[in-house]
């Protein structure tokens, strides 16, 4: 079996006396769509923290292709090929959509920080750019500012962010959260279009959502993982139906 | 066979035209520069530019932490100050050894000093942001200011460091004793520092400084370090402070530990805010207006400080764009031919609250006469009127115009946003049919 692109081992958080992950041994395969689910409080999101670097974890180890990355800063991370969402539209508000995605795919370019030439003479930067603005379909917005665009926009936005750098490893924090049954549709078709041939690591509430994207679940309660493998396994799992589908789904 | 020669014609010309457009505000600017000393001849406006050309200079690099990276500085006249003593010492050297390096070349010393200092200091700062990072400078600000009191030797104590700058080695029978070739020298250097500042704004790392202010978080998951741009950020920003220092210390030809201390900072943040930190030439305008100020208000009064600090206020309160974003709003009505809707309710705001700034004014100078200035008698001329400030009368009056012209600035000011709301509406009306 080929390394995992990410390797869980035996993770905990604290804060302070309260444990928010009790013991997370989790392996996300490489180019697989994998969906995180659970109730609310279950720690989903704290569990995206710790993987890209907004946390560090109280005890275990986080690998990265075979790579022990734990307690390293985002920056890092990202430079290795991980990049995230935000469940709140996390953004740069005040610049227009078009400098929000340059910047975002100038992050992961070595001239990032170049003060010697004029950002309009880098033609690659600008084809990105285009290119990125055209996936998550906002090329007529392009001059607006980020904070004026509409909520399912913005949540457009975060995701072009997000890929902007062309990571391999894509975690996605409720990307179809507080949006219409239309609006998620576009998201989730372009959640499937950006993640072919990379990781995609996701939270979602909406389980129809989760069950027609992702190639495997798992179920996180209470800090711990009860149950992961194919949607139609999590689906028959009765502690998992017991925990958190309910009836909804049986 | 005509076609092709017009067609070869027409492309150089078109791209210089192309050239003009983009550059023509600076040409503009240099015409400015060089024609200014033609009209206004005066000794006393020629210092009155020089000091101009040296505060836009200095503003312009506090800007670029302040409204470009989102880093309030309570410290940058420390790059100014030691990039001033630096200059002074280098020419002072550079006239015992006779070396053939000329007087214009010296701010660049003034910039690598500032330069130097800033990489020292900066590496620690700039690892914080926010509140973190504006008490460093404080603190930095305050350690330097505290130890140009004991290193005497380098910051000449309270009398300061002298030079001379007519003894530099000479270019073209320049010697620049008379202050007009110390305006060219200082002119010339703000238009350089100008355009360098300007453009370094549309570099990628001028665009990580913008994301950097607006999100300093999400900056980290990009794959950027925001220690990286705010440390490179620090360095330039010391860079053409030390130049703006350096600039000074060859007008006065004597520098002195006010140049680090805390009212020059102070008034660098100042000069950059009522400016406007927005946009680029908020700064400029800042750096114009509290210059005029500071010469022009020192001399009607002595408490013109007092002024200063509640003009700030109001901008602070009431136009936080700044100068440039009061204008900035505005530019689209011009075009938009709609300008002279808001003059009458502009007008009467103005008198409104002009009526009250009078009433205020009069209770300032009246109180300051009483207390600090209590030995001098109470008699006192205010607006060319002889006053009595032991008697009730002038204060009487002044507080009726304060309630008077307060109650009427609040009555004339719905008007007024309603007016400028409502030509603004008008304006997008029209570009957008």
């Amino acid at each position: 079996m080929s390394t995992p692109a990410i390797e869980l081992v035996g993770i905990h958080k604290n804060f302070g006396r309260t444990q928010i992950i009790r013991g997370v041994d989790l392996a996300f395969p490489r180019s697989e769509r994998h969906a995180i689910i659970g109730p609310n409080g279950a720690g989903k999101s704290t569990l995206f923290n710790l993987i890209s670097g907004r946390l560090k974890p109280s005890a275990g180890a986080i690998r990265l292709d075979g790579v022990d990355v734990t307690g390293a800063r985002p920056q890092e991370l990202n430079r290795r090929g991980l990049a995230r969402s935000f469940q709140i539209t996390n953004i740069f508000p005040r610049l227009s959509v078009w400098e929000n995605i340059r910047c975002a795919v100038l992050g992961s370019l070595p001239y990032k920080y170049a003060f010697w030439y004029g950002i309009e003479s880098l033609a690659a930067l600008k084809e990105r750019t285009v290119h990125i603005l055209h996936e998550i379909n906002l090329v007529g917005r392009r001059d607006t500012p980020a904070g004026v665009l509409t909520y399912a926009e913005q949540r457009a936005l975060e995701i072009g962010i997000t890929i902007a750098g062309g990571a391999g490893i894509i975690l996605l924090d409720e990307p179809t959260a507080g949006m219409s049954r239309r609006e998620a549709e576009h998201v989730v078709a372009l959640i499937r279009k950006i993640s072919a041939g990379r990781t995609l690591v996701i939270i979602e509430h909406d389980m129809g959502v989760v069950f027609d994207l992702a190639d495997r679940i798992s179920v996180l309660v209470y800090g711990q993982i009860i149950a992961s493998g194919a949607p139609a396994r999590i689906k028959a799992n009765a502690a998992v139906q017991q925990a958190y589908l309910g009836t909804a789904v049986a | 066979m005509t076609e092709v020669v017009a067609t070869r014609a027409a492309v150089p010309v078109r791209s210089w035209l192309a050239a003009l457009r983009r550059h023509g505000l600076w040409l503009v600017a240099a015409l400015l520069f060089l024609g200014l000393p033609l009209v206004f001849r005066s000794g006393t406006t020629l210092t009155m530019m020089s000091l101009m050309g040296i505060m836009i200079v200095f503003a312009l690099s506090y800007n670029m932490l302040l409204g470009q990276t989102g880093l309030l500085s309570f410290g940058h006249a420390v790059y100014y100050g030691l990039g001033a003593f630096f200059v002074v010492h280098a020419m002072n050297a550079i006239i015992r050894a006779k070396l053939p390096i000329p007087l214009p070349a010296m701010p660049l010393i003034g910039g690598t000093a500032g330069l130097a200092f800033a990489v020292i200091f900066g590496s620690v700062s700039t690892r914080r942001g926010g509140t973190a990072f504006a008490m460093i400078s404080l603190g930095l600000a305050e350690l330097v200011e505290s130890s140009s009191l004991i290193l005497r030797g380098f910051f000449g104590g309270e009398e300061g460091v002298t030079t001379n700058r007519t003894r530099m080695f000479r270019l073209f029978d320049w010697n620049f004793g008379p202050q007009i070739q110390v305006y060219y020298l200082i002119a010339g250097w703000c238009l350089i520092s100008m355009i360098a500042i300007y453009a370094l704004t549309h570099t990628p790392f001028g665009r990580m400084c913008n994301a950097v202010r607006e999100n300093p978080e999400r900056i980290e998951f990009i794959g950027c370090s925001r220690t990286m741009v705010r440390f490179i950020a620090f360095c330039l920003a010391g860079f053409f402070a030390g130049i703006a220092g350096g600039l000074a210390a060859i007008n006065f030809e004597i520098v002195n530990a006010s140049y680090v201390g805390l009212q020059q900072s102070g008034i660098v943040l100042l000069a950059a805010y009522i400016g406007g930190i927005g946009h680029f030439i908020g700064p400029v305008l800042g750096a114009i207006l509290v210059t005029y100020l500071q010469i022009m208000l020192s001399d009607v009064t002595e408490i013109w400080q007092l002024y200063f600090g509640l003009m700030f206020i109001a901008v602070v309160m009431f136009a936080p764009g700044g100068l440039a974003g009061l204008l900035m709003i505005h530019v689209p009505l011009v075009r938009a031919r709609v300008l002279h809707l808001l003059m009458p309710p502009y007008a009467l705001l103005l008198a409104a609250s002009s009526i009250a700034g009078v009433g205020a004014i009069v209770i300032v100078e009246l109180a300051h006469r009483l207390t600090v200035k209590a030995t001098e008698g109470a008699g006192m001329r205010l607006f060319g009127i002889s006053l009595d400030a032991e008697s009730a009368w002038p204060w009487l009056v002044a507080v009726a115009l304060v309630a008077g012209g307060g109650l009427l600035t609040r009555a004339a000011w719905p008007p007024a946003t309603r007016a400028l709301s409502d030509a603004t509406a008008a304006a997008q009306g029209a570009e957008r049919s």
